[in-house]
């Protein structure tokens, strides 16, 4: 398999009240196309930060980051969001869905950001929320959905667009553990039958059954793996 | 993608109704002010214009200077004289003269007695012509005034109607400072409120009453030709200089030609119109950063909403077009409002006008550019108060917004 996203010693330093605080220190992440991956690690470790470096969310102050082959860690914030909006589906703890929009909506607007129809945008947004079991929700804002109804939205928002890689930031946490694994299941079927890349961060070492390959991280550097 | 924007803020817009109705006051207060000043201003310049386009443009008056405030003449030092009409009407150019009287009279109907400014009418069958086309005055009830009348009087249709505690119809007796008049005719009700007031008689009744001897408060000239009136008004400048005794520059009277007068209301005008538009323009300067600080608070509190944008593939662009997009709507969402009110106001003071002084003396003026300029006016007043709540909104990092 071709590699999608390569880390190469990346290092990230932020400046908080006159103190330098590394948050990565040289790691190294290679993720393959097709692969299921669970980058794991006890908070404050680094993941978040690393996470960031994968999905394109923030620069290295030292080391590079290639996607697909190509260096993107000096690109400008604008070049990057074209890429994040093209090769890359968040799904984040918080879902972090418009909560002024509806369902449908939600789902519409990273293809909006691509400049698409708006008669292509509906169809494909009405059939990513038929295939993650919202067909009926459409027209619902975030707030009258449930939990696991919202994070099943985020995830059909995140392959609008038809990226290569899905990155899950802690995607059960903020439910209980039937819809956990129910969320579990829709990205393993994704992985599994459209042959999406999933990264997965995490702290729960439960979930790592679901991933083929585990990245330990603990004070911003790989720990065996 | 625009219009998807447009629908975007139009959204969020909508999502905090009470915070964008109060932040749209300030705008929708400016420009209903705009709205209302301007289309009537424009209004009553042409009632002024259009009133002034009575007296005709080949007459002009002639007064002597004055010293204050009251019916013109009244409070001249030296008064226009004897001499000084037939100076003027030996000019050259000068086809007929008029004099005219403005002043206060005790008059009494029944057992209530008022003062008010009594006219005349001068008996020279020319001079009388004139004064009539000049006050462009008809009749509504009786007669006019015949020249060889003595105690007969024709009154405004005001005067007539409100001033006693009945209405003075034609045959009734009034006195005039202790002496018996008879109304002879009413005048049809005009759209000046000083003509529904008058009095009339005639000169030489006048002069007789009042004591007058060498003087009067007003002369109205016509002139033969009215494309030289401006010569005319020079050329009898002159002569009335020689006339009354005085060196040039210390003119101790004023000729008005019908122009004159337009130009120097219309100047008092343009500087009400300026001094009330500046108050206007202070209120959308108020607004407008009424709508920077809502923008502002917008920022701060979307700050995750702008994160989200970012990390699902909006660009700093993107994020700048949909916060100017929300703050140009406020502006012209409430100068939409603001023409609304604005004209809506023009039109209750154009109806009262009507009902207070007649039918069509004061027309609002709502033009359509009037109503597009204040719209592209306001929607432009909220894009720049937006440029730099956008600008920052824009800037920030995908990582840090998101973390709010």
């Amino acid at each position: 398999m071709k590699t999608i996203i390569k880390l190469q010693d990346v290092w990230k330093t932020y400046h908080m009240d006159e103190v330098d605080v590394t948050a990565l220190a040289g790691i190294n992440v290679e993720i393959r196309g097709g692969e299921f991956v669970a980058v794991v690690g006890p908070s404050g470790s680094g993941k978040s930060t690393s996470m960031n470096m994968i999905g394109c969310l923030d620069i290295p102050t030292k080391g590079k980051v290639f996607l697909e082959g190509k260096d993107i860690s000096r690109m400008s914030e604008s070049g990057l969001a074209q890429i994040r909006g093209r090769k890359i589906g968040f799904v984040f703890q918080t879902f972090n869905l418009i909560n002024t929009l509806t369902a449908l909506d939600n789902v519409m607007l990273p293809m909006t950001f691509q400049n698409m129809s708006r008669g292509k945008r509906l169809k494909i947004a009405k059939s990513l929320l038929t295939k993650v079991g919202l067909g009926e929700r459409v027209d619902h804002l975030p707030g009258e959905l449930s939990g696991g109804e919202r994070q099943r939205v985020a995830i059909a928002r995140a392959l609008s667009n038809n990226p290569e890689v899905v990155l899950a930031d802690e995607p059960t946490g903020n439910l209980d553990s039937k819809t956990g694994k129910e969320i579990m299941d829709v990205l393993c079927n994704l992985n599994k039958k459209e042959k999406k890349t999933i990264v997965m961060v995490t702290h729960d070492n439960s979930l790592t059954k679901y991933a083929q390959r585990v990245i330990r991280i603990k004070d911003g550097k790989n720990v065996g793996g | 993608m625009i219009f998807d924007f447009f629908i975007y803020s139009f959204n969020s817009l909508k999502a905090r109704k009470t915070r964008t109705l109060l932040t749209m006051v300030g705008i929708f207060i400016g420009i209903a002010a705009v709205v209302s000043l301007i289309s009537l201003g424009s209004g009553f310049q042409k009632a002024v214009t259009a009133q002034f386009s009575n007296l005709g443009t080949d007459m002009l008056t002639v007064q002597a200077a004055e010293t204050g405030f009251g019916p013109p003449g009244s409070t001249a030092l030296t008064k226009l004289t004897n001499d000084d009409f037939n100076a003027v009407k030996k000019v050259s150019g000068v086809k007929t003269v008029a004099k005219r009287y403005i002043r206060a009279v005790n008059i009494k109907f029944r057992e209530k007695s008022l003062v008010n400014a009594m006219s005349s009418l001068p008996p020279d069958e020319g001079a009388r012509d004139l004064m009539l086309t000049s006050l462009n005055l008809e009749i509504e009830e009786g007669r006019w005034l015949k020249t060889e009348d003595k105690f007969k009087v024709v009154l405004g249709s005001s005067f007539a109607q409100d001033k006693f505690s009945r209405p003075i119809h034609k045959g009734d007796k009034v006195k005039i400072n202790d002496v018996g008049f008879e109304v002879v005719g009413i005048l049809v009700r005009a759209g000046s409120p000083q003509f529904n007031d008058m009095v009339l008689v005639n000169e030489p009744i006048l002069e007789d009453l009042l004591e007058v001897e060498d003087e009067m408060d007003l002369m109205v000239v016509q002139v033969s030709n009215a494309n030289e009136i401006e010569k005319v008004a020079r050329n009898m400048e002159k002569t009335l200089r020689k006339s009354r005794d005085v060196e040039e520059g210390k003119e101790n009277f004023n000729i008005e030609t019908p122009q004159k007068l337009v130009e120097s209301f219309t100047a008092v005008l343009d500087v009400v119109a300026v001094i009330l538009i500046g108050i206007a323009a202070i209120s959308l300067v108020v607004g407008g950063i009424g709508i920077m600080n809502t923008m502002y608070t917008a920022v701060l509190e979307r700050t995750q909403e702008i994160g989200i944008m970012k990390s699902i593939g909006a660009t700093n662009n993107d994020i700048l077009s949909i916060f100017l997009m929300e703050s140009g709507m406020l502006g012209l969402i409430g100068g939409a409002i603001g023409v609304f009110l604005g004209a809506s106001f023009s039109k209750l003071v154009e109806v009262g006008a009507a009902v207070a002084l007649g039918p069509s003396v004061l027309v609002a003026d709502v033009s359509l550019g009037l109503v597009i300029g204040s719209l592209s006016f306001s929607f432009l007043i909220g894009t720049v108060s937006g440029i730099l709540p956008a600008k920052q909104a824009s800037s920030l990092q995908p990582v840090d917004a998101l973390r709010k």
